[in-house]
């Protein structure tokens, strides 16, 4: 009979576990075997979730930048009327571009890449699930933002909106591959997220430290598994859609051609039923950060983590039932409107909780009000209004005045910037010391924030007015006569400002690296795990896997009984291991041997992307394009024998 | 240091002792189960939404199909007696590598992938079978793209299934390539249930119309 | 029930609209203006705004307090105050009682907001739709275009770009798009509706107060999107019927031989290809129709006055003043040009 053995390669020693406390020998073992390799093309192999989770960030904020500069250039456009700076053509890409980046390549994704970060940390992991996936991922995002770079600075960016409605959007008013550009953007940053939401249930759900039940995971944890399921079902919708128009566009369907029995609002459905959830893709992760930051300065725990996680799980449900109120001026019947007014107004409910509780926190808490903390009260002010304007636009004949006004866009950017930006800027202040073992500077933090806080309320306060007053949205200029001046001219004033503040807060990053203050592992007091690791983190993140016991492990460790397990011994040192739990009790269960650095994920990155860019020009492309990527997949996937062999001996019991 | 092997703590240990453990585990205990998990939430979600899209614009045709005669039913239902048929060998393949018994798993990959080809060339007249050209309009559309859709599915699965099979004749082999070829089969019993309600959407919808 | 919020809401109403108009930085009521109702639709949605605005208000008050207060009153710790811990054993009932209390309000005011917008809506919908006007409106890139439907066929008539309307009595707008997706909307009267290829929606409105209103296209539509207005004069039955009698008529004949020349130009060269003006040979649909193009205040759906100097400068370049519009630029000789809007001009 043949068995497994029989294929095994030649056997090799078993490789030493962990001590504890580990000893020097250990530390040294681990930081060898888990960090990136050397060199040029150990630059291209590297899959530590932390490094790829820096270039995750520092991409996402040069997005982000890049988005902002955009929009710096449309408020110039609209400083005052009839203003000849940019025209039609221009100013069509640039708010498209502006949307897509700013939704696309920047909200989401940010999320995404600082969990990468934190989540292994919070839950007392070496890695996350699936690391070379995870660094799939990032590459398919970064060509995926690069090829719509490209398109627009050669003046052939999409310019059909972020949301791009058909039929402009389609082939008889959208000649040219401007929209194109647009729907494979959408399908290359789609699957870098879904990749992302897979890689972080799994963590969440397997790589807990023991002891770490559900019921005892940092809500930022909760928040973040709340999004990526939301991810999991809500993007595949936008991606269906952009699919179908690539089709409509290259290759002469019908989805959303009514002379052919197709229907223009089909994709304003399918666009929605994702776009919808999107927003909270982005809101959700801000929740999480509130939840990290506010317990650490008001030295306590959080009041009400049962009804936080339910409020994060009710809102996240609740998210995918409101779609329609985008869709309220389209000639939908009315009955069926109503319907999701109520759900549009009652989504309010969970957040609310979510707010009185850390107000609750705060007023039980002593408040140490340093950096982080000045952001989270911004989204108080500034988030609170913006969900208050969201409750003026549940209504139907409320939104059926101020829809595709100046309105929503104050809307929109209050709820994100405040629900979601400021957040996390105070979430960088608050772990740039654990990234980068510094802090950054204090004064100019403050300065940064009082600009940005003053900046952003001038620049879209007077938005609203400008709704009511009758701007509508995605206009190059406005005639002199309506009266709009002043309040766009106030408005751009406030755009210049939050520049300024993005300024000073890069300078900030920049130069904190090398003259911050040294942080140490635990500078603010935090109690979750990821202030028991070093600033920055080793690169096996724990030499020995914590023990759990509550919520707040770095807090309890003051209380706890000598006799018990404080830690985790006997995972290789000298091999790429980690121990995998159960789902519910985090129960240790069983050691799974983990991949070395290998360049497959980005060689097949590149191969991904040829066939998305491909398939913009010819239909062939997904053929032809499906042979290297099926390759570098093969080689990627294909043992090694010695990292086999390694397996092979860890497999036996000690 | 006081080490304790797991399931019995002594009571003064400070440490629990992981060298003990297994390393690869079935099911839901393992990574790999979740991943793959995920990639089925997704991939559903997308024929689920496909479905939704057939009968909306379904809905709103004054006619359906609009031009063309449905979908002939030889081809489609031979194919969906030979997906469901495949589920057999799948299953012994699942148990077989939970089993670690390599012969039974060669033999049933084997199995799996002359099923493959037949489902697969079987296809082919499906798609002819349709009827209708994608470009004809908006019906043609849809149902070319979800019978498209579900091919890929097969197409991709027939390939993993294929690479799975020469490392089980080839090797290098470890405990958690077993775990791989199990979590294969789970995603086949998807790729087949997933098939049945396309079947009845594509074949049957259209004549009860 | 209803009385109640009625009530409420009209008690409310001076406070709010007073504090509005202050907040709009003191200027006066625009013609495109979401809060200077000229119509019962218009205005039962502003009764709506004011009353939600009024409910958000006290919410954001109130969590602003609380945050106030928190910061005011609450003592300071610094990283070395240890994390009170003892939470875990106590049950913390006031904390609980006092969110518990505040979740309540929310829902008690949410559904509050939810029972006016449904009232709002069903009194949106409650317009008497006796001696209704039939208008049907077709959007294109980048103009509208109106036809006055009525029961004798001799007194159908087509315009674009200004619709005149009589105070007091219902108008049923049925909107349709030739192309993209565009959106009929006039703030002082009503909400939006959007106008989808391959579906008619319809509108139903009434306007009380004469005046003149501005309207926009408010669904992103392309490159001139910005410059899709539409002008809706209000007025009295009595100026209204001679407005809709002087609109059915054919164009008038040209009276000397500039206008003759023009109106030789307008069917000899490229004009006739997109423009219609009834009582000559040109019908086409694909640009608006001119027949009482003199009738009009503004061109290029608002773009610019209407003046002689405007109209010249428009037909010898359209891109000049809407870049990327259907219109191509026209290759007239000054004398030419001259005729053809002697012409124009007359055509009221």
């Amino acid at each position: 009979m043949i068995q497994v053995q029989d294929l095994e390669p030649a056997p090799a020693p078993r490789p030493p576990g962990n001590a504890v406390p580990p000893t020097q020998a250990d530390r040294d073992a681990l930081e060898h075997t888990w960090r990136d390799p050397q060199g040029f093309v150990g630059w291209f192999s590297a899959i530590n979730h932390k490094t790829i989770s820096k270039r995750f960030l520092l991409t996402t904020f040069g997005f982000f930048v890049a988005g902002g500069l955009i929009a710096v250039a449309m408020r110039l456009q609209l400083m005052r009327p009839a203003n000849g700076l940019i025209g039609p053509d221009l100013y069509n890409q640039l708010f498209s571009m502006h949307g897509t980046t700013m939704m696309f390549l920047f909200a989401v994704p940010v999320m995404q890449a600082i969990s990468i970060y934190l989540i292994p940390l919070m839950v007392g992991a070496r890695s996350v699930a699936f690391p070379r996936m995870n660094a799939y991922a990032y590459w398919v995002f970064l060509f995926g933002g690069l090829m719509l770079y490209a398109a627009f600075l050669l003046n052939i960016g999409p310019d059909a909106g972020w949301f791009s409605y058909v039929p402009l959007a389609g082939p008889e008013y959208a000649p040219g591959k401007r929209v194109d550009f647009w729907a494979q953007l959408v399908t290359f940053t789609e699957l870098s997220a879904l990749l992302e939401a897979i890689v972080i249930i799994t963590t969440v759900f397997k790589l807990r430290a023991p002891g770490m039940a559900l019921n005892r995971i940092p809500l930022f944890v909760w928040a973040m598994l709340v999004t990526a399921f939301m991810v999991l079902f809500a993007m595949p919708s936008v991606m269906l859609a952009s699919t179908g128009l690539i089709m409509d566009r290259l290759v002469g369907t019908h989805f959303y051609n009514p002379a052919q029995n197709g229907d223009a609002l089909l994709w304003q459905h399918l666009f929605w039923f994702f776009g919808h959830p999107e927003v909270y893709l982005i809101f959700i992760p801000g929740l999480g950060f509130l939840s990290a930051i506010i317990p650490t300065f008001a030295r306590r725990p959080i009041f009400g983590y049962t009804a936080m996680v339910l409020s994060l799980i009710a809102t996240a449900f609740l998210s995918f039932g409101l779609w329609v109120h985008h869709m309220f001026a389209t000639n939908l019947p009315e009955v069926g409107k109503s319907f999701f007014t109520a759900a549009s107004m009652l989504i309010a409910v969970p957040s609310a909780v979510q707010i009185f509780c850390w107000i609750a926190t705060l007023w039980t808490g002593r408040l140490n009000l340093k950096l982080p903390m000045l952001f989270v009260l911004a989204f108080f002010f500034i988030l609170v209004l913006g969900g208050l304007t969201g409750v003026i636009l549940a209504s139907v004949p409320l939104d059926l005045q101020v829809h595709d006004t100046y309105f929503v866009v104050a809307h929109l950017h209050y709820v994100l910037l405040g629900g979601a930006v400021f957040p996390l800027a105070g979430a960088v202040y608050y772990w740039y010391p654990k990234f980068t073992g510094r802090l950054m500077n204090e004064r100019l933090g403050r300065w940064n924030f009082w600009l940005f806080f003053i900046g952003f309320n001038l620049a879209f306060f007077p938005m609203h007015l400008l709704g009511l007053k009758g701007m509508t949205r995605r206009v190059y200029t406005y005639p002199a006569e309506m009266g709009w001046g002043m309040l766009n001219f106030t408005a751009t004033m406030g755009a210049l400002l939050i520049g300024a503040s993005v300024m000073l807060f890069a300078i900030n990053l920049w130069r904190s690296r090398t003259r911050g203050q040294p942080a140490g592992p635990d500078p603010w007091g935090g109690g979750t795990l990821e202030w028991a690791t070093a600033s920055p983190p080793s690169a096996v993140n724990f030499e020995a896997i914590p023990v759990v016991y509550g919520r707040d492990p770095v807090w309890e460790t003051a209380d706890h009984p000598p006799s018990r397990p404080e830690a985790v011994a006997g995972l290789a040192t000298t091999a790429r291991e980690q121990l995998v739990t159960s789902v519910l009790d985090a129960q240790p269960d069983h050691r799974q041997q983990f991949p070395q650095p290998t360049p497959w994920p980005f060689i097949s990155a590149g191969a991904t992307s040829a066939l998305f860019i491909g398939s913009i020009f010819t239909p062939w492309a997904v053929v032809w394009g499906a042979v290297p990527v099926a390759i570098a997949l093969t080689i990627w996937f294909w043992p090694r024998h010695d990292e086999t062999a390694v397996n092979v001996a860890l497999e036996k019991s000690a | 240091m006081n080490r304790s092997r797991l399931g019995s703590p002594q009571a003064e240990s400070l440490a629990l002792d992981a060298s003990g453990l297994p390393t690869h585990a079935f099911g839901h205990r393992n990574l790999m189960w979740w991943g793959t998990l995920g990639l089925i939430a997704i991939e559903g979600t997308i024929f689920a939404l496909t479905v939704v899209s057939y009968f909306y614009l379904q809905v709103h045709a004054p006619k359906w199909p609009p031009n063309t005669p449905p979908p002939s039913l030889l081809w489609g239902t031979l194919n969906t007696a030979v997906l469901s048929a495949s589920l057999w060998p799948n299953h012994l393949l699942k148990k077989a590598a939970e089993h670690g018994d390599l012969a039974r798993i060669r033999r049933n990959f084997i199995a799996c992938l002359a099923f493959s080809l037949v489902f697969l060339a079987i296809r082919v007249f499906e798609f002819r079978a349709l009827n209708v050209r994608w470009d004809n309009d908006a019906y043609g559309s849809v149902v070319w793209l979800l019978l498209g859709l579900h091919t890929v599915h097969l197409i991709t699965d027939t390939y993993d299934t294929a690479v799975l099979a020469v490392l089980m004749f080839k090797g290098p082999l470890e405990s958690q390539r077993l775990v791989d070829v199990s979590e294969n089969a789970m995603y086949w019993y998807f790729v087949v249930a997933a098939w049945l309600p396309i079947y009845a959407v594509l074949y049957l919808a259209p004549r009860s119309w | 029930m209803k009385g109640i919020l009625r009530g409420a809401v009209r008690a409310v109403q001076p406070v709010f609209a007073g504090a509005l108009i202050a907040a709009a930085f003191g200027l006066q009521a625009q013609p495109q203006d979401v809060l200077a109702p000229a119509g019962p639709q218009a205005a039962h949605i502003q009764s709506l705004w004011n009353l939600t605005v009024v409910v958000c208000s006290i919410v954001f008050a109130a969590v602003l307090g609380a945050l106030v207060y928190v910061l005011w009153r609450r003592p300071r710790a610094d990283i070395s105050a240890l994390p009170d811990l003892s939470v875990h054993m106590k049950p913390e009932s006031a904390a609980m009682r006092s969110v518990g209390g505040a979740v309540v309000a929310s829902v008690l005011l949410l559904l509050l907001l939810i029972v006016a917008s449904v009232l709002t809506d069903r009194a949106l919908a409650h317009l008497s739709l006796r001696d209704a006007l039939h208008v049907q409106i077709t959007a294109n890139q980048w103009w509208w275009e109106a036809r006055y439907d009525d029961e004798q066929a001799s007194n159908v008539f087509t315009t674009a770009n200004e619709l005149h309307i009589p105070a007091g009595r219902p108008v049923i707008f049925s909107l349709r798009s030739n192309d993209v997706i565009h959106s009929f909307w006039v703030p002082n009267l009503h909400g939006k509706k959007d106008l989808i290829p391959g579906r008619t929606a319809t509108l139903q409105l009434q306007a009380d107060r004469p005046g003149v209103y501005r309207g926009q296209c408010a669904e992103f539509c392309g490159l001139q999107h910005s410059f899709m207005a539409l002008r809706v004069v209000v007025e009295s039955q009595a100026q209204y019927e001679p407005w809709a009698q002087g609109q059915r008529q054919p164009a008038p004949e040209p009276n000397d031989e500039s206008k003759q020349r023009g109106r030789d130009l307008f069917l000899g060269t490229s004009c006739a290809m997109c423009h219609a003006i009834q009582g000559t040979d040109a019908s086409a649909r694909r640009g608006p129709d001119l027949t009482h193009l003199a009738s009009r205040q503004t061109i290029a759906a608002g773009t610019l006055h209407n003046t002689p100097d405007n109209l010249a400068r428009w037909i010898r370049n359209p891109q000049q003043f809407k870049p990327g519009a259907n219109m191509p630029a026209t290759n007239l000789s000054d004398d030419e040009l001259k005729a053809l809007v002697a012409y124009l001009v007359s055509l009221s």
